[in-house]
């Protein structure tokens, strides 16, 4: 057990970082170039920190580790915080994917980069908060806070209809969670406390189990993003800065996934049961109709946010199958995602800055001007399909294992959706790498520099990586799945059983 | 009758007895020496309201006074901290607008000292006698406040606006005053509520006309009209004083009669409340959209606030009340926040006041613009600023009341009026630059800066204000 309070340090060093850029002299190129600097070491070195838990954290035990407890509010609600099998591998995505947004936005942000850098290591400290919070109002704060930093993000760096898509974005977001914020409340007053552990022990009465399900359901199903309610992630992502795009898709569509494996399933295990056929239908929908809207669209950013929206359904599918596959594979889909569909966002970022414009018709035979960027985009297209050997197989492989023992149905619908990804990834990937290059504003652009490169290696490095050799993420939250998926058969068998009686 | 005035039964209404008399000493300097005493007269001011908050904050709670018509309690004392500092913080914000007209206007801090010593018997009253007392001594002070901008025609009016719809709402108090007192037999808040336990017609009816009186004061819907009017007609020191202090003893009062007067008929004033409530946070959210004075919008933004104070009122319990307390003090520091950073909206000399006269500051102002758009996040109620913890404690009331209803309306209205705070900080963040503001007065810093402290770092240490509330919802119970 660590002395000092690493889970702590790792969630508010972003926060004093941006407090420093805060206080830089913002006008001149000098301090911009600071502001750029102090944001990519503090990224690197909250990475170094939260790398530090890695081979200390123990993944046998399924209990929350790093613990750290302070009074807060007046009472019952205490700042408590702690990570498991389930949080640990989120909270080291978003400590990994952060240096590279700092990087990828290097030169495409010349306008205000101090306020730039400034929300997006607030946002980290948010982001990271929400992962290891272990008490729901502490939760709850993170969770919210981050709509401030990424509103900003949207509406001050992003496109022409970027006052649109943040209101969008930003209100969407609240509605759900407000209904949450209710529901904690009702959780508060039954069980007296809202500490996350206590809670995970806690039998909630059948109705209060329903209603807060749904509640926990309209803040996660926005997030994550659900159909129907997914439509302000293409508005948001088409608008967003390079760099917003990717934390948007990477990490806080995650934490929808995050919400529904720590509140949802353990802690209203008869509801999630009685209701997964609900979240099965609308994960099939979301598979099937999006990946089709996908297949469609003219703009690459929107293309990327509706197979985002795809492969999420996928994950809600894993996790409400309630199987040790299924919820597993949903954890690494959603890694995987992180990775990949980031990276994915960062290839449309790379010809975006060359030549301003994210229209598929606009570009075409890439590949003669620009081979490195045409094998990266390349291996992150075949991931996000899902090839065997990268990333994207794992996680889909299993959701779908999962959803088969429970309900073939599903399973084989869903699989239609493997199919549908291929065809509007690969179609984009034709549209815009292959073929003669005829149109002349793209004769003269220029292949990765030597920064972009150093993004997209790690990469590539994880993802093949995570691909034949899925073992460190599987196992980092084996015990903690299998605890979960215990106490639920357990909760459930109990109410049968009762029920019998 | 050989009962003699003692001086030691008058110890718990020494802090109002100081300030009046203070008020009128000040005024005796003001007349005799006129506008050169401005300076002097606002400065003194400003002390005499924090030694009268320090002689509150430390003097020994002595129980009641005068037969038990003057109350000093727990409660008593954290609404009259608020308030004084409400008033204190509001004459620092007028000390710009005072000083730049060419009258100087020395009565204006005497008259929020005079207003401010009503509060404080408001907040203390034990009967219907001191409730009107201290209603009516505030009441008489702000509607001349309302008006001291005596050349200016929108000021005049806003005065007279005030005037003729406050004088009718102390007519409905006086009348459910009269109602209760025939129908019980008594005007002590406790022996009202004995006296009141069987319900009855008449009681009913005295109850909701002193509600009607009450919701005037705090502005709540249906009685808010005069609101967006004198709000954006006052001059805006004046604003900033009506939306903090006022506010704030008229929920005390509120929430002092509603707890100990008629506790034995609850559910006949609760529906009343919630009905008030669900109103206010409606027509708060959605009448504010439409706005483009900012002044006019801060109103409407202030009866959905005074709706989601009630939130907690509604819930009846020691927990709502706490919940009220909490809101209050957040609200008065989010809303003093707010006017220092519109009174900082000063466009070659003159203040200006629409919405779109604010696009781009954050180009030209950064860390105003920035603390403004924080006052705005944290009135909105996005966590982790103070605003949110504001509704949190309140909501946590209903929900524990089994208010469903009233908790799902109300966090839906939060999220309509996040809206039209949206639109606020669209333009200081997402337009282009408007012409720059002039510098901000270093009173105006002075107040943002407090303000902006609680708002932003609330949530690191909360303790303090939430044990404090939770003593002094106690002592009502």
């Amino acid at each position: 057990m660590a002395s000092w309070p690493i889970l702590s340090i790792t969630t508010f060093l972003p926060l004093v970082g941006a407090l420093f850029v805060m206080a830089l002299n913002g006008e001149t190129e000098a301090g911009k170039r600071n502001a750029r600097w102090v944001a990519l070491w503090t990224t690197i070195v909250t990475l170094a920190v939260s790398l530090v838990m890695l081979p200390k954290f123990d993944p046998s035990v399924a209990d929350f580790q790093f613990v750290e407890k302070q009074p807060w509010l007046a009472g019952t609600i205490v700042y408590h915080m702690g990570v498991d099998g389930i949080s640990l591998p989120f909270v080291m995505l978003t400590t990994a994917l952060m240096p590279f947004c700092i990087l990828a936005s290097w030169r495409s942000v010349q306008s205000r980069v101090k306020e730039y850098m400034a929300a997006f290591l607030f946002l980290e400290t948010l982001m990271v908060g929400t992962f290891s919070a272990l008490d729901l109002v502490l939760f709850y704060l993170f969770f919210e806070g981050g709509l401030i930093p990424m509103f900003l993000i949207i509406g001050v760096w992003g496109g022409p209809r970027r006052v649109y898509a943040s209101f969008k974005f930003f209100l969407y977001t609240l509605l759900g969670s407000v209904l949450m914020l209710l529901a904690i409340m009702a959780m508060y007053w039954a069980a007296g406390t809202t500490d996350i552990p206590t809670l995970l022990n806690f039998k909630f009465s059948h109705s209060l189990q329903v209603w807060a399900w749904f509640a926990f359901l309209a803040s996660f199903a926005v997030k994550m993003p659900m159909w129907p309610v997914h439509t302000w992630l293409p508005d948001a992502h088409v608008e967003a800065p390079t760099a917003g795009s990717v934390v948007l898709a990477a990490i806080l569509l995650k934490m929808g996934g995050y919400g529904f494996l720590r509140f949802s399933l353990p802690m209203f295990p008869e509801a999630s049961v009685e209701f997964a056929p609900l979240i099965f239908a609308l994960s099939v929908v979301a598979i099937i109709y999006t990946s089709l809207v996908a297949m469609m669209q003219e703009d690459m950013k929107k293309l990327i946010a509706y197979s985002s929206v795809a492969h999420m359904g996928f994950v809600t599918m894993g996790i409400f199958a309630i199987t040790t596959q299924g919820v597993a594979g949903g954890i690494f889909q959603m890694i995987s995602h992180g990775i990949v569909s980031g990276a994915l966002f960062l290839c449309v970022g790379v010809i975006y800055d060359r030549m301003h414009t994210r229209e598929i018709a606009a570009y075409g035979g890439l590949v003669n001007r620009m081979p490195l960027y045409a094998v990266t985009f390349l291996i992150f297209t075949l991931a996000n399909v899902g090839l065997p050997g990268t990333s994207g197989f794992v996680g889909e492989f299993l959701t779908l294992i999962g959803t088969f023992k429970v309900n073939t149905w599903v399973g084989t619908l869903a699989t239609i959706g493997v199919i549908l990804s291929a065809c509007y990834a690969l179609w984009l990937y034709r549209k815009i790498v292959f073929g003669p290059l005829v149109k002349p504003s793209l004769a003269s652009i220029r292949d990765m520099s030597v920064r972009e490169i150093f993004i997209f290696v790690p990469l590539i490095v994880l993802t093949i990586l995570f691909g034949v050799y899925p073992k460190p993420v599987l196992d980092m939250s084996a015990a903690s799945v299998n605890a979960l998926i215990d106490n639920m058969q357990q909760a459930v068998a109990q109410k049968t059983a009762a029920n019998v009686k | 009758m050989n009962e003699t005035f003692q001086l030691a039964a008058l110890h718990p209404i020494l802090p109002e007895i100081g300030l009046a008399a203070g008020a009128l000493v000040l005024l005796a300097i003001g007349a005799i020496y006129g506008a050169r005493s401005l300076g002097f007269v606002t400065g003194v001011s400003v002390l005499l309201l924090v030694v009268v908050g320090f002689l509150v904050a430390t003097m020994p709670l002595a129980g009641s006074a005068m037969g038990g018509s003057f109350i000093a309690d727990d409660f008593s004392r954290f609404m009259k901290i608020l308030v004084l500092a409400g008033s204190a913080l509001a004459i620092v914000l007028s000390r710009g607008f005072l000083h730049g007209e060419p009258r100087r206007l020395f009565e204006f801090p005497i008259l929020i000292l005079l207003a401010t010593a009503g509060m404080m018997i408001m907040v203390s009253a034990g009967d219907l006698i001191a409730l009107y007392l201290g209603f009516e001594l505030m009441s008489l002070s702000l509607y001349v406040v309302a008006a001291i901008d005596r050349d200016n025609a929108r000021s005049t009016e806003a005065g007279l606006k005030y005037f003729v719809l406050g004088a009718l709402s102390s007519g409905m108090l006086l009348y459910g005053a009269s109602l209760i007192y025939g129908f019980t037999g008594t005007v002590s808040f406790t022996g009202i509520a004995k006296a009141a336990a069987g319900g009855g017609i008449g009681v009913t009816f005295g109850l909701v006309f002193i509600f009607a009186g009450l919701c005037f004061k705090v502005s709540a819907v249906p009685f808010h009209m005069w609101t967006p009017d004198v709000y954006e007609g006052a001059p805006t020191p004046v604003t900033a004083f009506f939306a903090a202090a006022p506010k704030v003893a008229a929920m005390a009062l509120f929430v002092r009669v509603a707890i100990t007067a008629f506790p034995t008929v609850t559910d006949q004033w609760q529906q009343i409340v919630v009905f008030v409530s669900i109103a206010s946070m409606a027509l708060g959210s959605f009448a504010a959209i439409g706005q483009r004075n900012i002044k006019r919008l801060m109103a409407y933004s202030s009866i959905g606030h005074m709706g989601f104070a009630l939130v907690g009122l509604a819930a009846g319990t020691p927990e709502g009340v706490q919940g009220v307390l909490i809101y209050m003090a957040i609200y008065m520091a989010m809303t003093l926040g707010t006017f220092a950073c519109i009174l900082a909206m000063r466009l070659g000399g003159a203040n200006v006041e629409n919405i779109s006269d604010l696009a781009g500051l954050s180009r030209t102002h950064p860390t105003l613009a920035f603390l403004f758009a924080m006052l705005l996040f944290s009135l909105a109620g996005i966590p982790p600023l103070a605003g949110f913890f504001a509704k949190f404690y309140v909501f946590l009331a209903a929900i524990n009341a089994h208010l469903f209803t009233l908790a799902v309306l109300g966090v839906l209205c939060s999220v309509v009026g996040a809206y039209y705070y949206l639109l606020i900080i669209k333009a200081i963040y997402f337009d282009d630059p408007a012409p720059a503001f002039g510098p901000m007065h270093a009173d105006l810093r002075l107040v943002l800066a407090i303000t902006s402290v609680v708002v932003l770092l609330f949530f690191v240490y909360p303790g303090p204000l939430v044990d404090a509330a939770a003593a002094a919802a106690k002592s009502l119970f």
